[in-house]
């Protein structure tokens, strides 16, 4: 049982985070942009890059360079709305859509030509994990990057609840045409919409450079069980994205439990249990867990 | 480079060329004519590909092989099979919108790319199979073996271009085109929307798999590398964008003119001095990601635009 929640449950719980970040950008663009975001793995791995290049040149911790992590990411995503989404928005979103795939490859394409293809980590060297009733041990860095999505959580919660635009946005992805109507500015609200979706994916970006090491491939390996995870709570459902990002990294993790004296599924196949729960959403519940929007 | 260098220059292009026409061919009997946003090309390609790899390669101890069958046979199965695989596929998904339908296909793509990968015994994992065969091998050899192929490769490109156009102005075609552009409308004539998407994605990835063999048969050596969705799934929704999305003639265009792209953008990246050199597959991907925009902002129709077209008259 202690093995199940040192090996298993806490690392799920960090995956789940990661993801959990980064399904909150899906999910607010789907659905106030009404499209899904292909790029949005890559600006993940813009923003575990930039704070890359601060951890270099500055020679600070991950943790002091996440504003240039954030900063980079959320340039990034205004630039490729600005160049590359607005001149679409008028068409059927299926061209935005396809723009954005080329986005992601865009993004990935330039930091392979800038930073090289080589794994990188932030700082090397062993962390000894923390230990709890003399039994659960954890690994420090998960410590970290729980309790800093907990912060973030709240943080999201607070400022949709009560500040204007947090308030403007729901109204925006609940129903598009009554928001502009009322008098909401919807270009506004885009913008917004951009900077919180790129500076979480950003933050997820360092936490998988944390957690394991910054590559090119990083974002793009995430884009599936975030889209999951976007699904899974109900498009247009920010705090649903979170608890979906929670409940597939989980499973992803504890699929290879050994529950039954044998683990349910091999390790090398545990990916594919989020593009399965994303399939079956698709498929038999695309509102999500609470009732999100259908396109 | 002398003039027999840049002949059989020239003929690799082609080859490769070819097989993305037949991958783009098949595309746009999806895309072009029934409007389905499938986003997972790779998976089928693979599957086509192991398909006639192993059954065509000679014996190999370290996994399932040694058929020996003739390359036809394996042709044949590789497009049998990928259409089943579609066919499953399909079922479950084509009544899905657009961007749903993408997410799904590609989830279907990666799950088989995972199985490829990790399944030892049928596909020899990362290491690939090798000594696949190439059609009449015992009669030609090195450089004319690859004029017999080449040959080959742009038989099945006219095969999948004659199929693709008759289906195209079949009724078949004509209802295809006419759920693409309001399926509610087709639905209520009375026409059985699911049944025909279901049919157009199938007969597509039939092509897709053949597109798998020939490339398999072109590499001699297949491996999960060569199914890398950038380079398969990507590159191919390029190809038909550019080209003119439902207009078969477009499609083969499309991909022969991004083909001659990435080549010619091969050569002068090839002369950047030796640090950039080796980025130099990520500065062209970047030039074709940029190269989609420009065609989305400005050339959606594409090189050659769809056409009305009359449907083959009764005689």
């Amino acid at each position: 049982m202690i093995e199940f929640i040192n090996f298993y449950l806490i690392p799920g719980i960090t995956l789940g985070s990661i993801y959990a970040l980064g399904a909150v950008g899906v999910s607010m663009i789907f659905g106030i942009l009404r499209f899904a975001h292909f790029a949005h793995g890559d600006l993940m791995t813009v923003g575990a890059y930039g704070a890359l290049s601060a951890v270099w040149v500055l020679g600070v911790s991950p943790w002091l360079a996440m504003p240039f992590a954030i900063g980079f990411a959320v340039i990034a995503a205004l630039c490729c709305d600005r160049m590359f989404y607005k001149p679409l928005r008028d068409l059927p979103t299926i061209y935005t859509v396809i723009a954005s795939f080329g986005v992601a490859l865009i993004l990935r394409s330039l930091i392979q030509v800038l930073w090289g293809t080589e794994s990188q980590v932030y700082s090397s060297g062993f962390q000894k994990p923390l230990v709890y009733f003399d039994t659960i041990r954890i690994a420090s860095r998960h410590v970290q990057i729980i309790s800093a999505t907990i912060v973030i959580t709240v943080a999201l919660h607070l400022f949709l609840t009560y500040s204007r635009a947090g308030r403007c946005m729901r109204a925006v992805a609940d129903d598009a045409s009554l928001a502009r109507v009322a008098g909401i500015d919807t270009d506004n609200i885009i913008r917004w919409t951009w900077v919180i979706g790129a500076a979480l994916a950003a933050v997820a970006g360092v936490f998988v450079g944390l957690d394991t090491d910054v590559h090119t491939n990083l974002g793009w390996n995430m884009l599936l069980p975030m889209f999951a995870a976007a699904l899974l709570g109900g498009i247009g459902k920010p705090l649903g994205a979170i608890t979906g990002g929670l409940i597939i990294g989980v499973v992803e993790e504890c699929v290879s439990y050994p529950f039954f004296g044998e683990s349910l599924l091999s390790p090398s196949y545990k990916s594919a249990v989020a593009f399965v729960i994303m399939i079956a959403l698709l498929l038999f519940r695309p509102q999500g867990l609470f009732r999100g929007r259908l396109l | 480079m002398s003039a027999e260098g840049l002949a059989f220059y020239l003929i690799g292009f082609l080859t490769m060329g070819g097989i993305y026409a037949v991958l783009c061919l098949a595309l746009n009997m999806q895309w072009g004519f029934g409007g389905l946003f499938n986003a997972g090309i790779a998976g089928f390609y693979a599957v086509g590909a192991y398909t006639a790899a192993i059954l065509t390669s000679a014996g190999a101890a370290s996994h399932v092989g040694g058929f020996d069958l003739p390359i036809v046979i394996g042709l044949i199965c590789a497009g049998l099979l990928a259409g089943i695989t579609a066919w499953g596929i399909a079922r479950v998904c084509v009544r899905l919108k657009a961007d749903y339908l993408a997410m799904a296909s590609i989830g279907f793509a990666e799950i088989i790319r995972l199985v490829v990968i990790n399944e030892q015994w049928l596909t020899n994992g990362s290491l690939g199979i090798s000594r696949i065969p190439r059609p009449l091998e015992m009669v030609f050899s090195g450089r004319q073996a690859e004029i017999v192929y080449v040959v080959f490769v742009w038989l099945l490109v006219l095969l999948t271009y004659v199929v693709s156009q008759r289906l195209s102005r079949s009724p078949w075609g004509l209802v295809m085109r006419a759920i693409r552009d309001n399926d509610v409308a087709a639905d209520s004539i009375g026409k059985n929307v699911q049944r025909f998407r279901v049919e157009a994605f199938v007969v597509g990835s039939v092509f897709m798999g053949v597109a798998g063999a020939l490339s398999a048969h072109y590499f001699k050596f297949f491996s999960p590398d060569a199914t890398e969705p950038l380079l398969v799934t990507f590159l191919c929704w390029v190809m038909l964008i550019a080209g003119g999305s439902g207009n078969n003639r477009g499609a083969i265009a499309g991909a022969l003119v991004v083909w001659a792209i990435w080549s010619m953008t091969e050569i002068i990246t090839s002369h950047l001095p030796i640090e950039w050199a080796s980025r130099s597959a990520y500065l062209r991907m970047l030039l074709i990601g940029l190269f989609l925009q420009v065609v989305l902002q400005r050339y959606r129709q594409g090189l050659l635009p769809e056409r009305r077209t009359t449907p083959v008259q009764a005689r």
